[in-house]
């Protein structure tokens, strides 16, 4: 029994593939200008007995890939809970959204918050900036953890922060400390989101966010404890698909 | 119910509308209403009173308003349910709930309300200034109320542009608020007494008193049969019922109301409902929901789950409370109808147990296994208050979803998400 989990962001498509129960291979794709292309190429890859769909795509895909749905909130608890039972807590920075959620025993979603319209101090609002800070998107965490001091930057609007980003560097502020007060930004907003829900330690990290060693450190700062870094942190969304589709199954 | 098409625009250009703008909202709204309402799987039959009513909604009624005006009747415009409907039809009028659902001329409001002004208060406005809102362009008077700061200042500006009549609603519920209150009522009597050149009478006032209670009655029965599991009648088309019972006729409502209550009932018994039993079950509570606002209600039931109870002006605020009907006197009536009215729990009270009470009754009567507490952006009394709904809420162990939101849909993708991850937790 072959089932696939399919996480189709908006920057990203991520497939975890269950085979007898254990995860038998991952993978991240572009979601490019066509993700529900990107999904049906992932899903043709093997021949699977089933897929369930997650993320701002779940609904194409159910009538593309006639894939059964489970929202991004319900597919990170569940995906959470099987790497770290003892978790009550998640926070995932994705491209462009920002989620928390409480968790009870059993990996039960007992609150949540996600941001709303706008795609502020998320995974795209970083890759605006890193733009802006001529470095790759991989390299700005790295960046931003070169110093203890931090510009402040006080718009969290992509848009408007681009033109701070420019104005803080024309007026000489090292790339560093830009980058460090971007981050700052950016964690403070997520802490914000997990007092709301009153989230409590263990808390898991994931998404594309907790492959930034700045954010990570961040955040545990913020939480006076450490940030459990989901193993393959973009595809917890679709493991959690994945093993609801077995669950589902049974 | 003919089958000839009637042709409205003369009407409508007498009543001073501008067509051009008309056309393009009156073309919209059979698509909205198909998309939220006639795809709905299994609805009453009586529903179709409502399709009929929704497909004639700019048509028909606003042809009964002017033969009524034209046999000497007046037609009185209302966007609250503090204005008592007993004394306007007593008095010889109609009582119209005026259009404040739906996004209209922005461009132009905000030449004269802040941006940041709720979207009922300024769907009202651009309505008004579009001149597309033929229940407006009829009404003979708009009583307003001093409910919360929005409304109030911008009935200001809004009687530059209409005969409008403010009522001060007391925020507090105090013997001498009740006081203030029955006088209100009194200067209302008078200025339609002036508008109608009709004198009150017990005879018209008692007999106002027992439709509008009936009119009451019909729709607790019909929202009575949404305690059940099955549900046998969606959420939206019980919100319907109550959007449209702001403007319809009466008795006419009232008899339609209670075939579909008899149907529920009959459903009921038969077990059958509009959605499987295991549905989650969704009480709604929160600032008003004005015709074609059906935006939260789409989305919970587009997403599997059911709204069993509206804690809404829009709601059980409209019909729960009935005015008795033993006084005597028309002085009386008068002192039943002030209490209550008074007695309604609109967040502007300050403070409001009675609100988080019947919240908590309704979740109970209803089976409803979470709460969704919705207000409008910018609306102040109900976003504040959502506190304590929240509060209350957690220690009766019924999770919450707060939504802020407004008229238009540039959210639902994400509130869409919002609702089902909602929804999943609720069927755990």
């Amino acid at each position: 029994m072959l089932v696939l989990g399919l996480d189709i962001g908006s920057r990203t498509v991520d497939a975890v593939w269950i085979q007898d129960g254990a995860v038998a291979d991952r993978a991240v794709l572009d979601a490019g200008y066509e993700p529900q292309a990107a999904a049906a190429q992932l899903a043709a890859r093997n021949a699977i007995d089933r897929i369930v769909a997650t993320g701002y795509g779940r609904h194409a895909a159910a009538e593309r890939l006639g894939a059964a749905v489970i929202t991004e909130i319900g597919a990170y608890a569940i995906g959470a809970a099987s790497l770290h039972p003892e978790a009550r807590s998640i926070l995932d920075i994705g491209g462009q959204d920002t989620k928390v959620i409480r968790l009870g025993p059993g990996g039960r979603v007992l609150d949540f918050e996600m941001n709303d319209k706008c795609a502020a101090g998320t995974g795209r609002f970083l890759e605006v900036m890193a733009k802006a800070l001529g470095c790759e998107i991989g390299e700005l965490g790295t960046m931003a953890l070169a110093t203890p001091e931090a510009a402040t930057v006080s718009s969290m609007c992509t848009v408007f922060a681009e033109s701070e980003v420019v104005g803080l560097l024309h007026r000489g502020e090292p790339r560093e400390r830009v980058a460090r007060g971007l981050h700052e930004a950016v964690a403070r907003r997520a802490l914000a989101m997990l007092r709301r829900v009153r989230a409590e330690p263990p808390l898991v990290f994931a998404g594309g966010g907790a492959l930034n060693p700045a954010l990570v450190q961040l955040i545990a700062d913020g939480l006076g404890g450490e940030a459990l870094v989901a193993a393959h942190p973009q595809t917890l969304g679709a493991l959690g698909a994945a093993l609801h589709g077995l669950r589902e199954e049974a | 119910m003919s089958d000839a098409t009637v042709d409205y625009r003369p009407m409508w250009r007498e009543l001073g509308m501008d067509l051009e703008a008309h056309d393009p909202l009156l073309a919209a709204i059979p698509q909205l209403y198909a998309d939220a309402y006639l795809n709905q799987k299994d609805r009453p039959e009586g529903m179709a009173y409502f399709d009929f009513v929704m497909s004639e909604i700019h048509g028909l009624r606003i042809k009964e308003l002017q033969d009524h005006r034209a046999a000497g009747g007046t037609v009185i415009g209302t966007f609250c349910v503090y204005v008592p409907e007993e004394i306007i039809r007593a008095l010889g009028g109609l009582s119209v709930g005026l259009c404040a659902g739906a996004e209209w001329a922005y461009d132009q409001v905000e030449h004269l309300l802040p941006r940041t002004t709720c979207a009922l208060v300024k769907s009202a406005m651009g309505f008004k200034l579009g001149r597309v809102c033929p229940y407006v362009e009829s009404a003979d008077l708009v009583v307003g109320e001093t409910t919360c700061d929005g409304k109030k200042k911008a009935y200001e500006l809004f009687g530059e542009l209409a005969p409008v009549y403010v009522m001060e609603l007391p925020q507090m519920k105090r013997p001498q608020d009740l006081e203030l209150w029955r006088g209100e009522l009194d200067r209302l009597v008078a200025k339609l007494e002036e508008i109608s050149g009709r004198t009150l009478t017990f005879e018209a006032l008692q007999r106002a008193t027992k439709e509008v209670n009936d009119k009451r009655r019909a729709l607790q029965r019909l929202n009575a049969a949404r305690a059940a599991t099955p549900l046998p009648i969606s959420g939206k088309d019980a919100l319907l019922a109550v959007q449209v019972a702001f403007y319809d006729d009466v008795p006419r409502f009232t008899q339609m109301v209670n075939a579909i209550a008899a149907e529920l009932e009959q459903r009921v018994a038969e077990g059958r409902g509009v959605a499987p039993a295991s549905a989650p079950r969704v009480l709604v509570t929160g600032s008003p929901m004005s015709i074609p606002n059906w935006k939260v209600h789409d989305l919970v039931e587009k997403a599997g789950g059911v709204v069993v109870a509206e804690e809404l002006c829009t709601g059980s605020r409209y019909y729960e409370k009935l005015v008795a009907e033993d006084a005597t006197t028309v002085e009386g009536l008068l002192d039943d109808i002030a209490e209550k009215y008074l007695d309604i729990n609109c967040a502007c009270f300050t403070p409001n147990p009675g609100r988080i009470d019947d919240v908590l009754r309704l979740a109970e009567e209803h089976a409803a296994d979470g709460i969704l507490h919705y207000a409008l952006q910018f609306c102040a009394p109900y976003q504040i208050e959502a506190t304590s709904v929240e509060r209350a809420a957690e220690k009766a162990r019924l999770p919450v979803l707060r939504v802020d939101t407004d008229y238009s849909m540039e959210d639902v993708g994400q509130l869409g998400t919002r609702i089902e991850a909602f929804l999943e937790m609720l069927a755990h």
